[in-house]
C-alpha cells in the first residue's frame, strides 16, 4: 500500500476517478437508451419496436454502470454518499420509480395481453422522462452545492430539462448509427431538433457553475490554468459546428458517417464532464467535503482495488464482446 | 408515525418485493441451463420448448428483480446513512464484490443469453446461460455474507465507533453464512420447483397436452420432493446456530418467556408482550426441547432473560417472529406433503398425465408457496434482529436518516402502489403466457431473420 505514498491519498484519489469513470460510462450509455425513451411518443409503432430492439441487448448492463457508480460512492466515500443522497431524497426516488417503470416495460409491453401494450408504451415513455428530469435535477442542485433556495431549484429545474434534451440527442444518433430508412431519417431530425438544447445546456452549466462558486471562478480565470482549460471550449464548440454540419447531410447514401454523430456527442460528453471534474475536485460534496475527508479506511479500500484491477478489465471485456455480438443495424423480429 | 418505523416499513416492503424475483432468478437460471443441456443431449423438441416457455418467465423476473434491486442500493443512503458510516469499512467491499463479480456478469451475458441464440454459436449461448446462473447465486453469496455478518458479527474491532475489519476469512465466513446461503439457496430452488410444478399443473388442467408441460412438470415435481427433505434438515442445523449465537430470537421463536427445561412445541399460542405469557397455547409436551437440545429436559432460553433491570426490552418483538416462523415452517410441511403424494402417484400410475384433478387444482395456488415461506423465513430472521441492525454493534435507531418523516410517507405510499400494481401484472402475465402456450401459440417457429444483423424485440 506504501508503494506509491500515503495510502490516504493516492487511494481516495483513485476511487474518486473510479467512480468519475462508471459515472461517464454511465451518463453515455444509459444516456443514449433512456434517450430513446424520451423520443418514443414521436414515433409511429411499428417504429418503437425497432427503437426497443435497438437497446434490449444493452440497457440492463448499462444501468449497472449506475448501481456501480453509487456503489463506489457508497463503499470509498461512506459520510459523502448519506450526506448526498439525504439531500436528494425526493429526486432520488422520482428517478427509482421511473428506472422501475422502463425496466419492467421492456418486458411487459411484449409479454402482456396485445391490449395492454399501449399502457406499457406510455410507462416507458413516463419512466425514462422522469429517470432523464430527475438526474438532470440533481446534477443541478450538486453543482449548486446542495444548498436549497428559489435561485438554486430554478437552475436545477433548468439543468432537467437540458439533460433530458442531451439525453434525447445521443438517443437519437444513436439511432441514426443502429437503424435506417425512414426511422434513420426520422432519427436525423430528432438530432437537429435537439443540438440546439444540447449547446443551450452546455452553456448555461459552464457559465453557472464558476459565477455560483468563487473557488471555480479562480480555478477557470487565473494564469496558466486559463490557457491549459482553453481547448476544452473551443473542441466542443468544433465538435458541435461539425456535427450541425453532419447531420444536414445525413443519411448518406452508403450510410457512410452513420456512425459520426454518436461518436462527436460521446466526445462532446467526455468533455463536458472532464470540466466538471476539474472544476469540483478535490470535493465530493461540493464545498462541504473533500475526497480525503469522506473516504473509508485505507484497508478496506485497498481490499476494493485489488478485485477491481481484475474485474473491471474484464467487464470491459464482456461488455465489449456484447456490443460486438450485436453490432449493425437492428431489424425487427416477429415470432408470431 | 416518525421517520424510523416509516423507514423500517420502507425497507422492508422494499427488500421484500426485491427478494420475490431473485428467489426465482436463482434457481431459474440453473433449470433453463438444465432444460438447454437436456435439448443438446436429446435432441428432443420438448425440452427446446420448455426452455422457450420459461426463459420468458425467467427474463420477465429478471427485469423486476434488477429495477427493485437498484431501489435497494439507494436505500442505504437515502434511509439508513447510520450504516455505512459506523459498519462501511465492511459493509463496502463486500456490495462493492458483489457488483464486480455478479451484477455485471449476470446483466451482459444476460443480452446474450435472451437475445443472442441466432447470432452466436450454440457453446457460446450456452456458455452466457450458465453465466447468468451463475452470477444470480454469486451475488446471492455476497449479499449473505454481508447480512449473515449483521446477524453474527465477527473479524472486526471498533474504533470510535466505527467498525474495522481485522480479518477478511472470519468476516466471509462468519458462524451464520453457511447455514443462511445453505437455507436461502435450497429456499429459492422450492420456489422454482413449486412454481414451475404449478404453472404446468396449470396449463395440463387447461388442456394443454403437449410432452414439454409434461416434462415440466415432472421436473418441478422431482425437483420439490427432492429438495424439500433437504430443507427441513437444513432448516433444523440453522435454528441450532441461532440458539448459539442469537438465543433472543429463538425463544421468539419458540414463543417461550422462561428460561427451562422440558419446554413444549407450540403450534399454536397468541404471545402477549404486556403481560409476558402466551393465550390460547397448543402444544407438543417437551417438543422444543426435543428439537432444540435433543433432550426432554433440555433447558431453552426464555424471552424473561432479555429484559433490562430498568425494564427496557433487548429481545425482538414476539409475536411476528413467532407468527412468521410458523407461516414459514406450515408451508414447508405443505411442500413436503404434497411433491411426495404426487410423485408416488405418478410413479404408481405411470406419468403425470395421470395425477388426480384435485392435486392439480392442489399445485397451482403452490405456484407462489415458494414466496410465502420465503418472505415468512426473512421476517422471522430479521425481525428476530430487532432492536439491533448489526447485532450487538449498531442498533436500528442509530442508523436512520433524519429524513422528513412526510417525506418518507409520500415515497413509501409511491412505492407501494407501484408494487401493488407491478405484482398484479407480474401474476397475471404468467398465467396469460401459461394460457397462449396451452393453446400452442407458443411452438411456432421464429420467422425468417431479416436484413444481415436481427436483433430480437425480447425473448417473446
Ligand atoms: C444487506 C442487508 C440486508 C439483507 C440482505 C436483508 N435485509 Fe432485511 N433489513 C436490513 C438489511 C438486510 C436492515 C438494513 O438491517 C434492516 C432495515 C431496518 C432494520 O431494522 O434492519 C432490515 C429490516 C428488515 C425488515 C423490517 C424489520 C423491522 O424493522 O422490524 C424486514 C421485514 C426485512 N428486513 C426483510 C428482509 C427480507 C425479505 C430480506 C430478503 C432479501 C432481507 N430483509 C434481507
Ligand atoms: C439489502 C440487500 C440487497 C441489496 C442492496 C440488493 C441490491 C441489488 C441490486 C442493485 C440488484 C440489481 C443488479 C443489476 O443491475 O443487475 C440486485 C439484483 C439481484 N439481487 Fe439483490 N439486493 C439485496 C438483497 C438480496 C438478497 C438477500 C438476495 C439473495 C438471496 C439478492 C439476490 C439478487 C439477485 C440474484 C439479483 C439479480 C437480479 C435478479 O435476479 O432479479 N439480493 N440486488
Ligand atoms: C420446514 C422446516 C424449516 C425449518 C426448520 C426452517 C428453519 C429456519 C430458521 C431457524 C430460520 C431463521 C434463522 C435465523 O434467522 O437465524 C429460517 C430462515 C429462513 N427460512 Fe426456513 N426453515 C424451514 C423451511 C423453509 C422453507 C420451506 C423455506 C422456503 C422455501 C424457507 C426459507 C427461509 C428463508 C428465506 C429464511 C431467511 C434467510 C435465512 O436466515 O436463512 N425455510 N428458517
Amino acid at each position: 500500500m506504501e508503494l506509491f505514498g500515503d495510502p490516504g491519498t493516492w487511494l481516495p484519489l483513485t476511487f474518486a476517478a473510479l467512480m468519475g469513470l462508471s459515472i461517464l460510462i454511465y451518463v453515455v450509455l444509459d444516456g443514449f437508451d433512456l434517450g430513446v425513451g424520451v423520443l418514443f411518443p414521436f414515433a409511429e409503432e411499428a417504429e418503437k419496436d425497432r427503437m426497443i430492439a435497438s437497446i434490449g441487448p444493452f440497457w440492463d448492463a448499462n444501468e449497472t454502470w449506475l448501481v456501480l457508480a453509487i456503489g463506489i460512492l457508497l463503499v470509498a466515500f461512506p459520510t459523502a454518499h448519506g450526506a448526498i443522497l439525504t439531500a436528494l431524497y425526493l429526486p432520488v426516488a422520482v428517478m427509482l420509480i421511473g428506472l422501475i417503470l422502463r425496466g419492467v416495460a421492456f418486458e411487459f409491453r411484449v409479454k402482456a395481453p396485445a391490449p395492454w401494450k399501449d399502457s406499457w408504451n406510455r410507462a416507458f415513455f413516463a419512466g425514462s422522462l422522469m429517470t432523464s428530469l430527475s438526474q438532470g435535477y440533481m446534477l443541478g442542485l450538486y453543482i449548486m452545492g446542495l444548498q436549497v433556495t428559489w435561485f438554486t431549484l430554478g437552475f436545477a429545474a433548468i439543468t432537467a430539462v437540458f439533460l433530458t434534451v442531451a439525453y434525447s440527442f445521443i438517443g437519437a444518433t444513436w439511432l441514426i448509427l443502429k437503424t435506417d430508412k425512414a426511422l434513420q431519417r426520422k432519427a436525423v431530425g430528432w438530432a437537429k431538433g435537439g443540438i440546439w438544447g444540447v449547446v443551450l445546456g452546455l452553456g448555461a452549466v459552464s457559465v453557472a457553475s464558476p459565477f455560483v462558486s468563487p473557488r471555480i471562478f479562480d480555478k477557470w480565470f487565473s494564469v496558466p490554468e486559463i490557457f491549459l482549460l482553453a481547448p476544452l471550449p473551443l473542441i466542443s464548440a468544433a465538435l458541435v459546428a461539425l456535427l450541425a454540419y453532419a447531420l444536414r447531410h445525413l443519411p448518406t447514401k452508403d450510410d457512410g458517417w452513420a456512425w459520426f454523430p454518436f461518436v462527436a456527442t460521446i466526445t462532446l460528453f467526455v468533455l463536458g464532464f472532464f470540466g466538471m471534474a476539474y472544476s469540483f475536485y478535490p470535493y465530493v460534496v461540493p464545498e462541504q467535503l473533500t475526497i480525503y475527508e469522506a473516504a473509508s479506511a485505507p484497508e478496506s479500500l485497498f481490499i476494493i482495488l485489488i478485485g477491481t484491477l481484475f474485474v473491471l478489465p474484464m467487464i470491459m471485456g464482456y461488455t465489449v464482446l456484447s456490443y460486438v455480438i450485436f453490432r449493425g443495424k437492428a431489424t425487427l423480429l416477429s415470432y408470431e | 408515525m416518525d421517520t424510523l418505523l416509516l423507514s423500517r416499513i420502507q425497507f422492508g416492503a422494499n427488500i421484500s418485493f426485491h427478494i420475490l424475483f431473485p428467489t426465482i432468478t436463482i434457481a431459474l437460471g440453473w433449470v433453463l441451463l438444465f432444460f438447454k443441456l437436456r435439448w443438446q443431449a436429446t435432441g428432443a423438441a420438448k425440452w427446446m420448448d420448455a426452455y422457450r416457455f420459461w426463459v420468458k418467465v425467467f427474463a420477465l423476473s429478471f427485469a423486476m428483480g434488477v429495477v427493485s434491486g437498484i431501489t435497494m442500493s439507494f436505500q442505504f443512503g437515502t434511509n439508513w446513512p447510520g450504516f455505512m458510516e459506523s459498519v462501511g469499512n465492511i459493509a463496502g467491499p463486500l456490495l462493492a464484490y458483489e457488483v464486480m463479480t455478479a451484477f455485471f456478469l449476470e446483466a451482459v451475458f444476460l443480452g446474450i443469453m435472451l437475445f443472442g441464440m441466432s447470432r452466436v454459436p450454440s457453446w457460446l449461448h450456452t456458455l452466457s446461460t450458465f453465466l447468468v446462473a451463475f452470477g444470480t447465486t454469486m451475488s446471492a453469496f455476497w449479499i449473505l455474507v454481508l447480512n449473515s455478518w449483521m446477524h453474527t458479527p465477527a473479524g472486526f474491532e471498533m474504533r470510535d465507533g466505527v467498525a474495522f475489519a481485522t480479518d477478511w476469512w472470519a468476516i466471509i465466513f462468519n458462524p451464520s453464512m453457511p447455514y443462511r446461503l445453505v437455507h436461502m439457496l435450497l429456499a429459492s430452488g422450492l420456489t422454482v420447483a413449486f412454481l414451475i410444478a404449478g404453472l404446468s399443473a396449470f396449463r395440463l388442467l387447461i388442456g394443454d397436452r403437449s410432452d414439454a408441460v409434461r416434462a415440466t412438470l415432472r421436473t418441478g415435481l422431482v425437483m420439490g420432493a427432492l429438495l424439500i427433505p433437504v430443507q427441513i434438515v437444513a432448516g433444523d442445523f440453522h435454528g441450532l446456530n441461532t440458539l448459539e449465537h442469537q438465543p433472543q430470537k429463538v425463544a421468539a421463536m419458540e414463543g417461550n418467556w422462561e428460561t427451562r427445561g422440558n419446554v413444549p412445541l407450540l403450534l399454536f399460542a397468541l404471545p402477549d408482550e404486556e403481560a409476558r405469557e402466551n393465550r390460547f397455547e397448543i402444544g407438543i409436551p417437551n417438543g422444543a426441547s426435543l428439537i432444540l437440545k435433543h433432550k426432554a429436559d433440555g433447558v431453552v432460553p426464555g424471552l424473561n432473560d432479555f429484559v433490562a433491570e430498568d425494564g427496557s426490552v433487548t429481545h425482538p418483538p414476539v409475536a411476528p417472529v413467532f407468527f412468521s416462523f410458523r407461516i414459514m415452517v406450515g408451508t414447508g410441511m405443505a411442500m413436503l406433503l404434497l411433491s411426495w403424494a404426487a410423485v408416488a402417484l405418478m410413479w404408481r400410475r405411470g406419468g403425470v398425465q395421470h395425477l388426480p384433478k384435485p392435486l392439480l387444482l392442489a399445485l397451482v395456488p403452490m405456484a407462489f408457496s415458494g414466496w410465502v415461506a420465503t418472505l415468512a423465513g426473512w421476517y422471522t430472521t430479521e425481525i428476530g434482529r430487532q432492536p439491533w441492525l448489526v447485532q450487538g454493534v449498531l442498533t436500528t435507531e442509530q442508523a436512520v436518516a433524519a429524513v422528513p418523516a412526510p417525506m418518507v410517507l409520500t415515497t413509501l405510499i409511491a412505492y407501494l402502489a407501484i408494487y401493488a400494481l407491478l405484482l398484479f401484472a407480474y401474476v397475471s402475465v404468467l398465467f396469460y403466457l401459461a394460457r397462449k402456450a396451452a393453446r400452442g401459440e407458443d411452438i411456432a417457429p421464429r420467422t425468417a431473420l431479416s436484413g444481415q444483423a436481427p436483433v430480437a424485440v425480447a425473448a417473446e
